[in-house]
């Protein structure tokens, strides 16, 4: 985006060359449908304009208007039930996690102005993110104040991080290089410099560069493990005998079925509020009313290693619910 | 002075509209030539970040709810409506006397918090930022904006049933004008969507003042239900801004092309159809906030819905241009103006209604570049067509139409040059409502300063002729334009109760064909 005669940004990740062409596809629309309309205006403004013996119009018969103007609606309709639909189908692209792939999990924390990111292994950083090129990395997104939004112009991605929930994005970075990090959503007074930069890296270059940041600190998972037995978790969620509470083995990921019916997909803000208000979504064939809720007793950092223990649980041998 | 502030002329209380109004707009200008001042440079320098968002808030907060939503039902729709219907005046003469006062409330309140310390939340008062976070005078902003859209209720109602019971012997519905049509369609809007405006409104008062937890997650509120709420009402709202505008290209166009409209009940339909569909998109606001896949698909699929009515619009008036007599005064220059600026608004908009589309463009510049083209390039050009179209009629005088026409050209290149380099910014992704940005972006920002102060030039050039014109200008006779239409029956300026004999209508409207030639001599002939 250095020069202003590059209309969109380098493209630098695996979905935004298809968003490209969607987007130069209906500015090109735009472009012609707008000069076919100006070119209109000018062309009947020099013919017909008001001269003697041109005094008054010579309009059209009812039958023609009525021809014109629904083939101009069948015309319009259907230019843009195409848009919508391939706005539509790469939209999902954009948004849903390939899948098989083996994901990079990362947290990610906004806070007025600033960005902060955890890596699996506990890594630590401020202000720049380190990932691999060529792999997926999911992000676990919250905020701990107002709502955000994480924007990587480079990467035509834009999740909006919102207090209260955990949200998830993900991208796979295609070129090694430096990417600005923007928060697209206002925030307060230093929402312009609310930035941080994305350092792309060969795979190989990133897993070392995780390892010797490895300063001691327990990975995401070990962390959320420790933090689970010290709330007693395992009391219930791993009692088989007892079925008190649904196993949490293979969990992450899958359709949960619920005791009203319904159906929940089992994503990060869905264990979250599971954590938090424990009876608003129960489980098929278990009784609500016997998990206390966690609000207030766990903050926002320790939601996310829960989360990350869990999630580590994904693949895990377990008593299928 | 006390004839003016006790009247019940609807034509006296346009006025009163007309002169708060661009009291209102003068202000937000002032303080967008302000914001394009600091933007010009990329570093923070001319205010600091808190003043600057204090800044574009004041500017979105008055522009929005004190001129644009207002601006043409209240001016031209209040002067206009019992004149069209052959009236003597609007159904509740005193509750639109009474609309103007709460509005002027409504503006000294928010005047009163601007000048207390200010708002910061921008106009669209997200939580928790708006509830919990900020500390700026959210309570009493937010009061103001609600007397506004109790004035707006007001007016809404009025139109209605004025629409309803009021219309001159012979005058069916299908008969009325179009700009008639678009203000009925605009104020079922105003009297459906603004109650829904004002109770979220009060929620947020109330949270804020009460720690209420409704929309704050701390207190096990949600952020999303503020956004759904504001925007069921905020995106019917630019219908409530876009479709008078829309009205008033569709009285100009038909009149400066001698012809009649080209397909009248596919106009008259696509305003109810706009009003209709606009209650249905507001989603679109929401493609990135995490509301779920379906809802974005579905909300994706209804603004591309409401698009063909748009679409319909700007055929018909090419359609009415084809094989017309094409008068290329003033007027008809803001006209045209209109329809090409609002087709780039709108193919922009079809843009962002695209989800993968919108996941890039939402909340840069591109947003802010598009919803300008509609609302300055679409609504505002409208507004001054309409000023100038009727200024004959209102004042009784006529303008200079050679200044005239200078400043719609103007208006018309200083707006390509301030908004198109803000489509390639938000591209290239610079997110909006920022006092500094990265270096990069400095060439297509100083480009779109430059732009404004043309568009500024533009601004201020109609405010002295018009006023010229009254003390300079030659009698406008009743007909000026030799237009069709009960307005154009009746003296310039009109009596107190509009005509001296109820008239009664006999024929299909805008008879083009059959009307009689322009009274105006030298203005505008080839």
């Amino acid at each position: 985006m250095s020069t202003p005669f590059e209309l969109l940004p380098a493209a630098a990740s695996a979905t935004s060359v298809a968003v490209d062409v969607v987007v130069l596809l209906v500015f090109a629309v735009i472009g012609v449908v707008s000069l076919g309309v100006l070119l209109a205006m000018v062309l009947f403004v020099v013919r017909y304009r008001r001269r003697p013996g041109n005094l008054t119009g010579r309009g059209h018969d009812l039958a023609t208007i009525r021809r014109f103007e629904f083939t101009w609606c069948g015309i319009t309709a259907a230019v843009f039930l195409g848009l919508f639909v391939l706005g539509a189908l790469e939209f999902d692209r954009v948004e849903r996690v390939p899948a098989g792939a083996e994901a990079v999990d990362i947290s990610v924390t906004a806070k007025r102005w600033m960005w902060s990111f955890q890596h699996a292994n506990g890594r630590r950083e401020l202000s720049r993110l380190h990932v691999p090129a060529g792999r997926v990395v999911r992000l676990h997104l919250t905020s701990e104040d107002v709502i955000h939004s994480f924007y990587v112009p480079a990467f035509r991605l834009k999740q909006d991080v919102v207090p209260g929930w955990l949200r998830t994005a993900w991208f796979r970075a295609t070129a090694p290089g430096t990417y600005a990090l923007a928060c697209a959503e206002y925030c307060g007074t230093e929402h312009a410099l609310m930035r941080a930069e994305v350092v792309v890296m060969e795979a190989h270059n990133y897993d070392r560069w995780l390892a010797q940041g490895d300063d001691g600190r327990p990975p995401l998972a070990a962390a959320g493990r420790a933090l689970f037995e010290r709330l007693d978790c395992g009391a219930c969620h791993e009692t088989r005998l007892r079925r008190r509470a649904p196993p949490l083995e293979g969990l992450y990921g899958r359709a949960v079925s619920l005791r009203d019916g319904s159906s929940v997909l089992a994503d990060d803000d869905y264990i979250r509020r599971s954590i938090l208000r424990p009876d608003a979504e129960v489980v098929a064939d278990y009784q609500g009313g016997v998990m206390p809720t966690y609000a207030g007793l766990v903050d926002d950092d320790e939601l996310l290693l829960l989360v990350a223990y869990i999630r580590s649980l994904a693949h895990a041998e377990g008593v299928s619910p | 002075m006390k004839s003016w502030l006790t009247t019940t002329d609807h034509k006296r209380i346009a006025l009163l509209y007309l002169g708060t109004m661009t009291l209102f707009f003068t202000l937000g200008g002032l303080v967008a030539t302000v914001i394009r001042v600091e933007l010009a440079t990329a570093a923070s320098d001319l205010v600091t970040a808190d003043t600057y968002n204090r800044l574009f808030t004041l500017h979105g907060v008055i522009m929005v709810f004190f001129f644009l939503i207002p601006s043409i039902p209240t001016f031209l729709g209040n002067y206009l409506l019992p004149l069209m219907l052959g009236a003597p005046d609007l159904a509740f003469p005193r509750l639109n006397l009474a609309s103007w006062y709460v509005f002027v409330a409504g503006g000294l309140l928010t005047l009163t918090a601007m000048v207390a310390g200010g708002l910061d939340t921008g106009w669209t008062f997200y939580t928790p930022y708006s509830t919990t976070f900020s500390d700026s005078h959210v309570i009493l902003a937010v009061l103001g904006v609600f007397l506004a859209g109790l004035s707006s209720v007001f007016t809404g109602i009025n139109f209605i049933v004025t629409t309803h019971r009021l219309r001159a012997p012979g005058l069916a519905w299908l008969r009325l004008p179009l700009f008639v049509w678009s203000l009925y369609a605009t104020s079922l809007i105003l009297v459906l969507a603004t109650p829904v405006l004002a109770m979220t409104l009060l929620l947020v008062a109330i949270e804020r003042g009460l720690h209420v937890g409704i929309f704050d997650p701390e207190a096990g509120g949600s952020p999303l239900l503020f956004q759904h709420f504001f925007w069921f009402y905020s995106h019917p709202a630019v219908y409530i801004m876009i479709l008078p505008g829309m009205g008033v290209i569709s009285e100009l166009v038909p009149c400066f092309s001698r012809n009649r409209p080209f397909g009248y009940g596919f106009v008259a339909a696509s305003s109810l159809a706009i009003a209709v569909f606009g209650f249905l998109v507001w989603g679109h606001h929401m493609f990135v906030a995490g509301q779920s896949y379906f809802a974005s698909v579905v909300f994706s699929f209804l603004s591309f819905a409401v698009a063909v009515p748009s679409g319909v619009k700007v055929f018909s008036w090419l359609g009415t241009m084809h094989r017309g007599s094409i008068w290329l005064t003033t007027p008809m220059i803001y006209a045209l103006g209109f329809i090409a600026l609002f087709t780039i608004g709108g193919g922009t908009g079809l843009a962002l209604a695209m989800l993968a589309v919108d996941v890039h463009l939402h909340d840069t510049y591109f947003v802010v570049a598009h919803f300008h083209t509609i609302m300055v390039g679409g609504m505002l050009m409208a507004y001054l067509g309409g000023l100038h179209f009727w200024w004959p009629k209102i004042s009784g005088r006529l303008y200079s139409e050679r200044w005239g026409r200078i400043a719609a050209y103007t208006l018309f290149i200083g707006f390509l040059l301030t908004f198109l380099p803000q489509f390639v910014l938000g591209t290239q992704g610079l997110p909006r409502r920022t006092a500094s940005y990265p270096p990069e972006f400095q060439f297509l920002q100083g480009l779109s300063s430059a732009g404004a102060t043309i568009l500024a030039v533009g601004y201020v050039l109609p405010g002295v002729y018009l006023l010229a014109s009254l003390v300079r200008g030659r009698p406008a006779g009743d007909n000026p334009w030799g237009a069709t239409g009960l307005e154009w029956c009746t003296s310039s300026p009109p009596p107190p109760h509009n005509f001296v004999r109820p008239p009664v209508v006999t024929d299909d409207p805008y008879d083009y064909p059959r009307a009689p030639q322009p009274t105006i001599t030298g203005v505008g002939d080839a």
